[in-house]
């Protein structure tokens, strides 16, 4: 089978066909995650776009997006696979009057028809190419990292019942795990992965990516947009405003019909790049701008 | 030199790089090493930010390393920077840089080119129009024509290229040269008059003089490491990882990072924690759930259902030594220890030098952590003769004040070097405070080895603590609140 890109310039174009606007560690990963047949593990603050570039990573190669959302508790049997007993129950209940060997019995019923498919055996298994995302991967647990250990080493899982199972078309899925950073993973999983982090974007970047997100803004606003959003970041506040805020900013900016950014409108719809009541003062402090003086005051505050 | 060729000079340019990256402190593996190696037959080798990222993503694990990957990584690929060749435009890896000695370098940048005629004058407004521009091509140009005419590099000193980067800026009015570009900006009208318009452009023009140091800062690696070779220059320039940074030694731009690193590595801290302590041993039998669920079963009891368990968390009084020689790490562990807040029941925390003084409200009343740390070191009554450490005066105003306070669920940090000036040690405080309290604990933020000498005493004091810990670093210090939190 082909590889899906040529080279890194391939990646950044194809990713702006679709919308993102990567730079070269990010394309550069991802082309690396083609050819190494890695998975990549991507890291960063909330809302720079980690689960959003394996989407459109998936839609680039035409691949179905397979997601394991993880979470606390997260075992094998919502993960990986489970038997499907009720019917297994059904199964032998119905065949209750047949003579039938029980070794055969057993067979009958530990078989593909019983198997309820999870995401990880159901990325596996695909015919189609897939894009298997396994998002916040830090919320498992340390024990349950070991699970995913076989599935992204060797792209393998083994079934007692059924013997290994391995990937159905020969080509490796482009696998993202995505963290926030609330532990450190261990070391065994980060060596098997490749690892990108994807921090704030530049200036530049994120004008553009305003100008693409909403496209009925326009040039000036948007420049003044990233700029007043990097000066906040700046600041040394508890959550810095992310680039989903940044467009929100954009999208409620072009709602209330402004079309220039001025202290006074600053100060009225800080609350949206901003989500405590400490750094938004302190934002309006620093930035030398005003409390809000619109009938908005009532949201805007709280 | 750059795409085909010589393979196994490459292959050792990339294994000393693995090395430097190990001796800096980086876990690399053997795996890892393999991948990388497998990684950059994809990439051309002329394509330098490519480069970077395909070794980084498979060198590099934790994003706090990155900073050191990235020195050693210009040092190691220099070659393959742009640099500028005598001014010509020509921009080409300069593979060939290899063969030249420094001399010849800045000889051969001295002489021809665009710029060597050039008077300084002409030379800074060059350099004001490019920073306007943000012309890069233009800026990396001057940036070597002025490392050539300012840095006065001398062959074969053993030196990491600061004090080179400190002539060049000084030069170039690096400083100035902000407010020139406001001023400029100002004049052709491209900001606005309102007081954040003129933030914000100040903010660009910083951001865009960086760059420009970069610049310069990379020229001159390049030449140096022309001149020292690749791994004298990396031993040079090879710094702690942030968690390995020492306090009491930081600099003003490794406090920064540390102020940076503490935020996210508290919040993983108190999420392991609390997911622990969720865990552990379950409670007691709960029968009330247990008799309420066995009705879905038919009476039969199959799912025990157990009383979730609920361990208190620990109080902390901290008692910090904020004296001079050890205040930037009294600091960040109250910092810590407040951002750590969730985990325990209450937090209490005590400043001193000869005199004491409790500062919890400072923490309670605001909930920016930086701002009640700034009030501490400004507002705090914490000197009561001379301002010189008095650990033992200081415990006993505390053991009079606050010791009927201590009890059963508190645990006692003190923090501080134990330095005491020669004054009386008052230590029967301190073990009156250990028969009341869960725990003593003392963190001292000097190495081991230099306990116990000249005016410390920590000794004196340890006998009635339940534990010391050496606590230099981030890492020493997370290791120590998580085992005060575990040990409940």
């Amino acid at each position: 089978m082909a590889d899906r890109f040529e080279s890194v310039a391939q990646v950044v174009e194809r990713l702006r066909e679709v919308d993102y606007l990567s730079d070269t560690s990010i394309a550069g990963v991802v082309f690396l995650a083609d050819k190494l047949g890695k998975p990549i593990l991507v890291e960063g603050p909330a809302g720079v776009g980690k689960t959003e570039l394996a989407k459109c990573v998936a839609q680039i190669t035409n691949s179905r997006l397979i997601r394991l959302q993880c979470y606390e508790g997260l075992d094998e049997a919502k993960a990986l696979y489970e038997w499907n007993y009720k019917k297994q129950l059904l199964k032998i209940q119905a065949g209750k009057d047949n003579t039938k060997e029980w070794s055969a019995v057993e067979d009958d019923i530990f078989s593909e028809e019983f198997l309820l498919e999870r995401p990880l055996l159901a990325a596996i298994r695909s015919e189609e190419p897939v894009v298997l995302l396994i998002d916040e991967v830090d919320r498992i647990e340390i024990e349950t990292e070991a699970l995913l250990l076989e599935v992204l080493s060797d792209f393998q899982v083994s079934i007692p019942e059924l013997g290994t199972i391995t990937s159905a078309s020969g080509k490796r899925p482009i696998v993202f795990l995505t963290s926030n950073n609330t532990r450190e993973l261990s070391e065994a999983l980060k060596r098997r992965c490749l690892y990108l982090h994807i921090d704030y974007p530049t200036l530049e970047r994120e004008e553009e990516i305003v100008r693409v997100r909403v496209p009925e803004i326009d040039d000036a606003l948007a420049t003044q947009i990233a700029r007043v959003v990097a000066s906040i970041r700046n600041l040394d506040i508890k959550k810095s405003p992310s680039i989903s805020e940044t467009i929100d900013w954009a999208r409620t900016l072009i709602y209330l019909g402004r079309n220039e950014i001025d202290p006074e409108t600053i100060g009225e719809t800080l609350h949206v790049l901003l989500k405590y009541q400490g750094d938004i003062q302190k934002a309006r402090k620093e930035l030398g701008v005003d409390g809000p003086t619109s009938p908005l005051r009532g949201t805007a505050s709280r | 030199m750059t795409t085909a060729g010589d393979t196994s000079t490459m292959f050792d340019a990339f294994q000393g790089f693995v090395h430097e990256l190990r001796a800096a402190g980086l876990p690399v593996s053997m795996t890892e090493n393999l991948d990388a190696m497998r990684a950059v037959e994809y990439i051309p080798l002329d394509d330098r930010e490519s480069l970077k990222a395909a070794l980084g993503a498979t060198l590099v694990k934790h994003h706090g390393h990155w900073k050191v990957f990235e020195t050693v990584f210009d040092v190691y690929f220099a070659y393959y920077s742009k640099g500028v060749n005598a001014g010509d435009g020509d921009d080409e890896p300069s593979g060939d840089a290899e063969g030249m000695s420094l001399e010849e370098m800045m000889a051969a940048m001295d002489g021809g080119g665009a710029m060597g005629d050039m008077n300084n004058e002409a030379l800074a407004q060059m350099l004001l129009d490019a920073l306007m521009k943000m012309d890069n091509e233009m800026l990396r140009q001057i940036a070597g024509a002025a490392v050539s005419r300012f840095a006065g590099m001398e062959p074969g000193r053993p030196v990491g290229g600061a004090y080179y980067l400190y002539r060049t800026l000084r030069q170039l009015d690096a400083d100035g040269l902000v407010n020139k570009m406001l001023q400029q900006a100002q004049e052709s009208g491209d900001i606005g008059e309102g007081a954040y318009d003129d933030r914000l452009a100040k903010e660009e023009f910083e951001a865009r003089l960086k760059i420009l140091k970069e610049m310069i800062e990379a020229e001159i690696r390049r030449r140096l490491v022309a001149d020292r070779g690749v791994e004298a220059m990396a031993r040079t320039l090879r710094k702690p990882l942030p968690e390995d940074v020492d306090f009491m030694h930081a600099s003003r731009e490794e406090m920064q990072h540390l102020q940076r690193a503490i935020y996210p590595l508290t919040r993983a801290l108190a999420a392991r924690l609390a997911q622990k302590r969720r865990r552990r041993n379950r409670g007691t039998l709960d029968f009330r759930q247990t008799v309420r669920h066995s009705l879905s079963y038919g009476g039969v009891p199959a799912e025990l259902k157990f009383k979730h368990p609920r361990p208190h968390k620990p109080e902390i009084m901290v008692i910090a030594d904020i004296s001079g020689s050890v205040a930037s790490f009294a600091r960040f562990t109250l910092q810590f220890v407040y951002a750590m807040q969730s985990e325990f029941s209450r937090v209490r925390s005590f400043v001193f030098i000869d005199g004491i003084d409790e500062v919890t409200s400072f923490f309670e009343d605001s909930d920016d952590i930086a701002e009640a740390i700034h009030k501490v070191n400004t507002e705090a009554n914490v000197v009561w003769v001379d301002g010189h450490s008095d650990y033992g005066h200081a415990f006993e105003m505390w053991h009079k004040a606050h010791i009927m306070e201590v009890t059963k669920k508190t645990t006692v940090i003190i923090l501080g070097d134990a330095r005491n000036n020669y004054h009386a040690t008052q230590a029967w405080t301190i073990k009156e405070a250990q028969e009341r309290a869960r725990r003593v604990f003392w963190l001292d933020p000097e190495p081991r080895g230099y306990w116990d000498t000249g005016d410390s005493i920590i000794s004196e004091y340890a006998k009635f603590c339940d534990g010391t810990f050496e606590c230099r670093n981030l890492r020493q210090l997370s290791k120590f609140v998580a085992a005060v939190v575990d040990a409940q």
